[in-house]
């Protein structure tokens, strides 16, 4: 091995000696060493998305462009209002959330799939970091992602549709409540996934076809009342339409009744996470 | 203080895959010690045990004092683990890995960059800090899970296997780096290996497990000394017709111009190169046929087999 030479170093003696014989003399800092941890698994998976943002990005953004241009511009255009908006001001919230929903769930299911497949979880497992700062910081890896991929998104919607919040707050709390609702499912998802179609089945047999059938596209009101019944059952519906409260005003469902289904499912899938990750369930033999 | 105190540790994989069987075991601060054992021993089930990859089923372990079960924080900051399997993201590039592992310790950024620039170059992967770690040779890869692993400073290294398939270049250089880190740093170092050559050249304590259990321990010197024999080669400058008869040396003709003898503990080589000029037998070279380590251990190892057989 090479001998270092001073100028090479970047600063400090302490590392041109090596590790000091009398080291990790002081007791643990805990909270320090979960700040730094917490920051240090954000910056990983915002720089993993960042690196394929061609696979990570570009696609949803593009999808959605195609939704607003054939839903909404195209044949929307031949639709008349819905609950009184004009039909691509009416799908234009459930798009973004949309896309908000699909982007937090795929980037935490694939980032920790993948530590788990390539057995680079066990950085984390080894090392004093609490299990519940890993679950924050993936998650907020995943807020991350869906909420940039649904800002995209609504930008690209001002090309579309003139809508602006009409509850900025109520708007933001619900993007952010649901992105983080949904990567502590994604996160759930990858401690029992044992294969890569085992990330896929949940997005794509699951949340798509639900977040279809939750009101993106259409009025619940619309809806024969045994399928509005049925439609209550879709946790999605409360999403979509608390968004859409934020955004036009106006909502299928009250947003309290949202806020609280969200707040519920982000505490049963928190709890469930931290009680995986507790008892080594999927990545620890 | 001891470094690691192990007692009664069990490991059962299902209903009845019995990993470990109660073992029992103290490593001492500063202390080079190698965990030997065949395939299948227990080795790799135990190191996962002490650095909180595998759940035990029973018993105990402490780290510097610290339980794993009662703070397993401070007993984690204390172990550096290199794997036995490659285990880092393939896709990042040398240095981010170094780095994000001091951050999940809690080592400030500044200071893990210092580290880690140390640390490749004292492993000479500074030159592949932007490469992606999946276009390393597979030395390189060994030396970047060292890197990973002392970035925190650890005072227990525990190493497993972390010198297979590596050229004897980077080998030999790998050991002097792990003996300027034991004897100049102080740090504890447990290793497994399946070189038994590395173990002897290393390490002063050893503990054998085979079938879950520990089967022998000690200093590696002591175990030594109760060899009953060692076996060298010899190659002669004539081709004997008959293996000669030399008691108490036991010769067996091998191939043309060599012979292999067992030489009983408590005699020479000289007493043996006597006898055989006695016989006008002329030695050009002698080697030991395997390390001493590895006889006693494939000895102790065997005689179990016979046993259970």
């Amino acid at each position: 091995m090479t001998q270092m030479t001073h100028e090479e170093t970047v600063d400090t003696a302490m590392s041109e000696q090596g590790p000091a014989a009398d080291r990790h003399s002081k007791p643990l800092d805990l909270l320090a060493i979960n700040r730094i941890a917490f920051q240090t698994i954000v910056r990983k998976e915002i720089r993993r998305f960042a690196r394929i943002w061609v696979q990570t990005i570009v696609p949803p953004s593009i999808n959605a462009v195609l939704y607003m241009l054939i839903f909404g511009s195209l044949i929307g255009s031949r639709i008349s209002d819905m609950d009184g908006f004009r039909y691509i001001d009416f799908i234009v919230p459930g798009i973004i959330m949309m896309a908000v929903i699909i982007n937090s769930y795929s980037n935490v299911v694939s980032s920790f799939f993948s530590s788990k497949m390539q057995n680079y979880i066990e950085e984390l497992l080894v090392s004093p970091v609490s299990n519940l700062t890993i679950v924050i910081g993936y998650v907020c890896g995943g807020m991350a992602r869906g909420l940039l991929v649904g800002s995209l998104v609504a930008l690209v919607s001002l090309f579309f549709s003139e809508i602006r919040p009409v509850h900025p707050f109520v708007t933001i709390s619900v993007a952010v409540l649901t992105s983080m609702m949904f990567s502590l499912g994604g996160l759930i998802n990858a401690v029992f996934a044992k294969s890569f179609d085992d990330i896929s089945i949940v997005p794509n047999f699951i949340l798509t076809p639900l977040t279809y059938l939750g009101g993106v596209f259409y009025s619940i009101s619309m809806l024969p009342p045994f399928w509005q019944t049925i439609s209550m059952f879709n946790p999605m519906l409360y999403m979509i339409n608390g968004f859409r409260y934020g955004i036009l005003g106006a909502s299928d469902i009250p947003i309290w009744t949202s806020f609280f289904v969200i707040l519920v499912f982000i505490g049963l899938l928190g709890s469930i996470a931290m009680m995986l990750l507790n008892r080594g369930i999927g990545i620890k033999h | 203080m001891n470094a690691l105190s192990i007692a009664g540790l069990s490991k059962t994989y299902g209903d009845n895959v019995h990993a470990l069987k109660g073992i029992d075991l103290d490593v001492p601060d500063g202390d080079f010690f190698a965990l030997l054992g065949p395939n299948g021993a227990g080795k790799s089930t135990a190191i996962g045990i002490i650095s909180a990859l595998v759940n035990k089923t029973a018993g105990k372990v402490e780290v510097f004092g610290h339980d794993i079960d009662r703070e397993p924080e401070a007993a984690k900051a204390s172990i550096g683990l290199v794997p036995q399997e490659f285990n880092f993201n393939m896709f990042e590039p040398v240095l981010p890995t170094v780095l994000n592992v001091a951050g999940y310790n809690g080592i400030s950024r500044k200071v893990a960059l210092s580290r880690a620039e140390y640390y490749l170059k004292k492993l000479d992967l500074w030159d592949k800090r932007k490469a992606a770690s999946r276009q390393l040779s597979g030395g390189m890869k060994r030396r970047l899970m060292i890197a990973r692993a002392l970035v925190h400073e650890p005072r227990l290294l525990i190493l497993d296997e972390p010198t297979a398939g590596v050229d004897l270049e980077i080998r030999r250089s790998m050991w002097e780096f792990l003996t300027e880190l034991n004897e100049q740093h102080g740090t504890t170092i447990i290793l497994t290996t399946h070189y038994l050559e590395e173990a002897e050249a290393l390490c002063r304590n050893v503990a054998i497990i085979d079938g879950g259990k520990i089967v022998e321990r000690g200093a590696v010197a002591q175990l030594l000394s109760r060899s009953m024999q060692e076996t060298f080669v010899l190659d002669t400058r004539a081709n004997p017709d008959a293996a000669p008869s030399l008691p108490p040396f036991t010769l067996r003709l091998r191939s043309e111009n060599r012979m292999e003898v067992d030489v009983p503990h408590g005699h020479t080589i000289n007493e043996l190169f006597q006898g055989l000029s006695e016989q006008g037998i002329e030695i050009t070279s002698l080697r030991n046929k395997t390390n001493r380590l590895e006889e006693f251990f494939l000895r102790l190892v065997h005689r179990k087999t016979e046993a259970n057989t």
